[in-house]
């Protein structure tokens, strides 16, 4: 079981109070926990990712374990301590403005 | 006795304000989705309880979101069930997919960037929720970049009219100041298949074939501030409105001039008369007299506020031409907030309530046709849309 964190928007869409448990099958990426993610709650389809492309929209980050993931591939593999549940997976807001 | 439903999309949440027919106490439901931009809610004449409600974000993008008890509860359609491991994924209701060619499968067509260089289609969001006069399952949604879609399952999924987009002047619409966005859907009630959409910077488009084919309708628009003042295509039309009880004559708050059509688009004219200022972006019509029409004149294109800052509504009872200010209640002094262009609605309450709102967050009401005008709220964040159900 892997924990996500999302954003409080997005928590509130999609009902949820706090941080998101997961199982995700096969190896551990972006895309698997995405996918998961999105088959769970499918009222997020398109608020973290396109739509058509599957590319992360641009005001958002995704960070674990202290490190910025965003700009890693989406079929990378997460670190081991996401994969354990220890650290969770991280969306975020971009600040923009101020 | 009858009772009014006012729905107010604002920056930062949306406000359901409801009264008696006597309009004078509201009670005020609200913010729901806060801290989202609502651009524009609207109830379905077929359920007045089914409303549409279009939710947006810079971060997370389009959400539509859909009440089926009149805004007291709201789902978004598709994403409601959490589906069984391995089954087929509901239809993604914030999904807007421009078509493609079915030949080539690219893109339809480019669209006029700011600086005169093509530039692909790309969604923003969605501006204005049209629903069906008759089926509350249907419902259109006009977006920015300039197109318009439709859903036949409550807002579940959404699939383009793209004739719009393809009927051949695309490569000349540009964005205005405020983005290339499809702002005004008018349904005719008495033609179900003639449809009238605007977009800025575009113009005005008719389909007489229920979406499959459309053509620009701005013969008569004059706008100095284009290459060519007389062009078919590149108007930055504001907003357009019609009295149900009269299809055919529609009215436009154009970006400077009010216009008049009294043949369903066909040509246009002037009708800004004595107005102060013909810029503005507001327009509506009364419900039971097609000649009185309401319009908020806007001082010019870079100040967007009311002259003199004495926020005014102007009323004609002729149609045009001749106007008369309405202040009783609202502020003669000191006033710069600005009208949107979905900000101002009509009931139809035998005494036809008036309703606007504002930049500065307050909601006006008139239960009198404009004669005297009161907030009903005074304090929300900028007010988007404004749209009135009557609810028996």
């Amino acid at each position: 079981m892997i924990r996500v964190v999302l954003p409080a928007h997005l928590r509130t869409l999609a009902r949820v109070p706090g941080d998101v448990e997961l199982e995700v099958e096969g190896p551990l990426t972006q895309r698997s926990v995405l996918d998961a993610l999105e088959a769970r709650f499918p009222m997020l389809r398109g608020t973290i990712r396109d739509h058509v492309t599957l590319e992360r929209r641009p005001f958002l980050r995704f960070f674990a374990c202290e490190e910025d993931l965003s700009h890693e591939s989406p079929d990378a593999p997460l670190p081991a301590a996401v994969a354990s549940g220890r650290e969770p997976f991280f969306i975020i807001g971009a600040i923009a403005g101020g | 006795m009858s009772k009014v439903r006012v729905l107010v999309g604002t920056r930062k949440g949306a406000f359901i304000l409801t009264s008696d027919g006597k309009r004078d106490r509201w009670d005020v439901s609200g913010p729901h989705f806060a801290g989202w931009e609502m651009f524009h809610l609207k109830g379905s004449p077929a359920d007045p309880n089914r409303l549409y409600a279009s939710q947006t974000s810079g971060w997370f993008g389009q959400i539509i979101q859909r009440s089926n008890d009149g805004g007291k509860t709201w789902e978004t359609p598709g994403g409601e069930a959490i589906p069984v491991p391995g089954a087929m994924p509901p239809p993604a209701s914030n999904k807007f997919a421009y078509d493609v060619s079915p030949e080539t499968g690219k893109p339809l067509t480019t669209h006029q960037w700011y600086d005169g260089t093509q530039h692909s289609w790309e969604f923003k969001r969605v501006w204005h929720l049209e629903p069906s006069l008759t089926d509350p399952d249907t419902v259109y949604a006009g977006v920015e970049d300039a197109a318009l879609f439709r859903s036949t399952d409550g807002g579940k999924s959404w699939h383009e009219l793209s004739g719009l987009r393809g009927h051949g002047t695309g490569p000349e619409w540009q964005p205005g100041a405020g983005g290339m966005c499809l702002h005004t859907i008018v349904l005719d009630p008495s033609n179900p298949q003639r449809m009238f959409i605007a977009i800025s910077a575009a113009g005005a488009f008719r389909t007489d074939d229920g979406g499959k084919t459309w053509r620009p309708i701005n013969r008569g628009l004059r706008s100095p501030y284009i290459p060519d003042p007389d062009a078919e295509i590149g108007h930055c039309v504001h907003h357009i409105a019609m009295s149900p009880t009269r299809p055919g004559v529609l009215f436009m708050q154009k970006h400077w001039d009010v216009m008049r059509s009294d043949n369903a688009g066909d040509s246009w004219q002037e009708v800004s008369g004595n107005l102060p200022t013909d810029f503005g972006f507001a327009i509506d019509v009364h419900a039971h007299e097609p000649e009185t029409i309401y319009v908020v004149p806007i001082k010019s294109d870079s100040e967007h506020f009311p002259p003199e800052g004495k926020l005014r509504v102007y009323r004609s009872r002729t149609g045009g031409n001749e106007w008369e200010p309405l202040t009783k209640g609202l502020p003669q002094s000191d006033c710069y907030v600005n009208v949107l262009r979905d900000a101002m609605a009509v009931d139809s309450l035998d005494s036809c309530g008036v309703y606007f709102g504002t930049t500065g967050g307050q909601v006006y009401a008139s239960p009198d046709a404009g004669d005297t005008w009161a907030p009903i709220v005074r304090d929300l964040p900028a007010v988007l849309s404004v749209e009135v159900q009557t609810l028996p």
